[in-house]
């Protein structure tokens, strides 16, 4: 797109951009941390993940400031209005991404308590495709690709795929032994955690197909989330 | 019987075209919430272009304006959006070298037809201009003016009673009630302009052209002006030409985005503001060219 006659509203709708990309790089650091932390019981690791999620707050409060200075001395238009719209609708989604992080993080600590559970290994699987979508949704929104966005938006499937099979498998270790509840609920939480990134970066994939197109997405999203119809014989 | 037809049949029999408004727009022409229901077409502009001695400033413009809805014209400087304002009550017979071609109809008659009486016309066609430009003559005169020479009171009464409701719907009465004698110019600005409007619908124009009416007025009487517009297209229908984006954002339900002498877009105020289909309408509005 051409620039603005005035160049500072570019700077700042840039400077906008900047910082939800900036958002989008803390999360996936917080995705993969908080999953090691997990995965190699390193306690002070998710303590410093727990810490580290005021960066993302204080980012979305920054975002959203900007968003309302620009409404009220540039009034914008067009795709600049939907810019400003979108971003900080998707601020709000990675701060709710920082969150779920920070909460795997929590539950690595009581999880460094107890024994060792066997299907802490699909863990990783789950939070690594979840941060690639976390990453390709955020340059589909930078280099506003919609055709990117999509494709993050349609895999969201295999997300829930993973998550369907580590639910029942822990379905039957809890089944196995009662002592196996504890540390398995913890774990089905954190996949549930990372399951809901992967729904956010969806609405990110979105609100990028709404700011390039103005208008919402048509198809409907393919939905593999079947646990909630899910019992211990099925 | 099919229901479409049905209610397609039923807007012809209430005289409307089934095909409005919607001549340069993309597939998001649907018109929104906020432009309403449909409404008749008051003016049609059919290939409509003017020319200044050998020089084309419009060129083969197809506008339908609906009827009680206020309808915006936007586009940087010598687009033609005044030029197009002027051929609906003709303003332009009046400049020297100025040729209009194609077809202007006001509910159905061409306008630059035979047998058409211009006087008769910019009667019916009312315009409102830039700088308020009361006669110098008393407010009452001012309003009053028109409906004499149009003959449209039979006393003295009815002409006070015109005089009175088109200073009401200006909302302009309730200042001036006190003074109507005193010259149209000892008011301040924006009391002037909407003297101007007073003056304009004192006629019962069917239409009312606006060039720019807040150019020259500050926030506060442009937000009484603006409301007063919203008021008047109840009764009447409205072309406004503005240089302000907001404005033609915030008191229009379609604008027309002319460009070098061509209507690039037209369609519903709030599709042209979040969504528009032309790429030039979006470098206008955002800013992103002179």
């Amino acid at each position: 797109m051409t620039v603005h006659i005035v160049k500072s509203f570019d700077e700042e709708l840039n400077r906008m951009t900047g910082e939800i990309a900036q958002m989008g790089g803390f999360v996936e650091e917080q995705i993969m941390a908080s999953v090691n932390a997990l995965v190699r019981r390193d306690s002070d690791k998710a303590q410093e993940v727990i810490a580290k999620d005021k960066r993302i707050d204080a980012l979305e409060d920054e975002v959203e400031q900007m968003a309302l200075r620009l409404l009220a001395l540039r009034q914008p238009l067009a795709a600049d209005l939907r810019l400003v719209t979108t971003a900080v609708k998707i601020a709000a989604d990675l701060e709710r991404m920082g969150d779920y992080a920070a909460n795997v993080a929590k539950r690595a600590l009581t999880l460094n308590k107890l024994d060792p559970v066997r299907p802490v290994n699909s863990v990783p699987r789950i939070a690594e495709l979840v941060q690639g979508m976390v990453k390709d949704v955020l340059d589909a929104f930078v280099e506003r690709d919609v055709e990117k966005a999509l494709a993050v938006w349609r895999r969201d499937e295999d997300v829930d795929a993973y998550y369907n099979s580590l639910f029942r498998e822990l379905l039957t270790y809890m089944m196995e032994d009662p002592h196996h509840i504890t540390p398995c609920i913890h774990m089905l939480f954190i996949a549930k955690n990372l399951e809901r990134i992967g729904d956010h970066a969806t609405n990110i994939a979105e609100q990028v197909n709404f700011l390039v197109r103005g208008k919402p997405v048509e198809e409907a999203r393919p939905k593999g989330d079947l646990t909630a119809y899910s019992t211990p014989e099925s | 019987m099919d229901r479409e037809a049905d209610v397609a049949e039923a807007r012809i029999d209430q005289g409307e075209s089934p095909f409005r408004a919607n001549f340069a727009l993309g597939e998001n022409s649907s018109a929104t919430p906020d432009a309403g229901a449909p409404q008749q077409i008051a003016v049609t502009a059919k290939d409509v272009s003017v020319f200044y001695g050998k020089k084309q400033a419009l060129f083969s413009v197809n506008l339908n304006i609906e009827r009680n809805r206020v309808t915006a014209l936007i586009g940087p400087s010598g687009c033609g959006k005044s030029t197009f304002l002027r051929c609906i009550n003709r303003m332009n017979d009046t400049i020297e070298g100025c040729r209009v071609t194609g077809e202007i109809k006001l509910d159905g008659t061409d306008i630059y037809g035979r047998g058409i009486d211009v006087v008769q016309l910019r009667a019916r066609v009312g315009m409102v201009f830039q700088k308020p430009n009361p006669f110098p003559k008393s407010i009452y005169e001012n309003v009053a003016y028109g409906p004499r020479i149009h003959g449209l009171a039979a006393n003295g009464r009815e002409l006070d009673d015109i005089v009175e409701q088109s200073l009401r719907r200006a909302g302009l009465f309730d200042e001036v009630s006190d003074r109507l004698n005193t010259p149209g110019t000892s008011l301040s600005g924006g009391q002037q302009q909407r003297l101007c409007i007073a003056r304009a619908i004192a006629i019962s124009p069917e239409v009312i052209l606006m060039d720019e009416p807040c150019s020259a007025l500050d926030p506060i009487a442009t937000a009484k002006v603006e409301e007063l517009i919203d008021e008047l297209r109840e009764h009447f229908t409205i072309a406004i030409v503005t240089h302000n984006m907001q404005q033609a954002a915030r008191v229009s339900q379609y604008t027309a985005f002319f460009h070098l002498g061509n209507l690039v877009e037209f369609g519903p105020t709030e599709h042209i503001f979040t969504n528009p289909t032309e790429e030039r309408t979006q470098d206008y509005i955002t800013g992103r060219f002179g």
